[in-house]
């Protein structure tokens, strides 16, 4: 009842402050978790309305400052750039993994380095090439599923493959 | 030795427009210039092939054999984007 009232505001004053819709839900549900637990307590100093107003403006603070420093940590490079020179061009001939024998790009090989090299992309980056290359969604799909535009999943999916694929060369490397 | 014209792309820019190559959202004009380069550039050839097969390998992971943690997460997204 309560939650059905102050939902929608809720949501939309917390993708107000943040870049994307579910960190905006998470700080929503952290706020509901807050006050059912009784952690938040309601004193009546202000109108209740205001009180939950003001807890999920901090938990969405917090949230949101959360999201950030990951952002900050991810790479925004496709290639590190010390592959290249000052010109741009590549230093070094990168392999044709083509050529490789069948072997060494055997799938059922590279499933548990792929399944690590997963969790350990950033959350979002996760759940796009999840989503779009192991789920088989289309770009559509996974902009309504993530509630992320379309240029937003693009750039999330690029760097998430970029990093696969760095990953799985560092690992053809080892031999 | 590759020329540098001024409309030319380098492998560094290159390597970024790849997933919007993949994904045919490149203005015509830089599908042209990214093609262009990879004509001229046989590492950033290479580099697009690795990606695909990047792209292929990860599509022969199966949904049950992600781990527990990432499974668990993408339930609740489509839990979440079910009753949303």
């Amino acid at each position: 009842m309560l939650v059905g009232r102050y939902q929608q505001p809720m949501l939309r004053l917390a993708r107000s402050m943040v870049p994307n819709q579910e960190v905006a839900e998470e700080a929503v549900q952290d706020t509901w978790m807050g006050v059912v637990r009784g952690i938040e307590q309601f004193e009546g100093r202000s109108s209740f309305k205001t009180w939950l107003f003001r807890i999920l403006t901090n938990r969405t603070r917090t949230a949101g400052s959360r999201e950030h420093h990951h952002a900050a940590l991810e790479s925004l490079h496709a290639v590190d750039p010390a592959r290249f020179d000052a010109q741009g061009q590549w230093t070094d001939p990168l392999d044709r993994w083509a050529e490789e024998t069948d072997d060494r790009l055997e799938a059922a090989i590279w499933a548990p380095i792929l399944k690590s090299a997963l969790d350990d992309l950033p959350p979002r980056q996760r759940q796009v090439v999840i989503l779009r290359d192991v789920e088989g969604l289309s770009n559509d799909e996974v902009c309504n599923v993530l509630g992320v535009s379309s240029g937003n999943q693009r750039i999330l999916l690029h760097r998430g493959r970029s990093r696969l694929r760095e990953i799985l060369e560092a690992e053809l490397e080892k031999g | 030795m590759l020329s540098l014209r001024r409309k030319d792309i380098v492998c560094q820019q290159a390597v970024e427009l790849v997933t919007d190559y993949l994904e045919g959202t490149l203005s015509r004009h830089d599908r042209r210039r990214f093609e262009a380069h990879l004509r001229a550039c046989p590492n950033c050839t290479a580099y697009l092939e690795q990606i695909k097969m990047t792209i292929d390998l990860t599509g022969e992971v199966e949904p049950d054999d992600l781990s527990p943690e990432a499974r668990a997460d993408l339930t609740k997204l489509y839990r979440r984007w079910r009753s949303g």
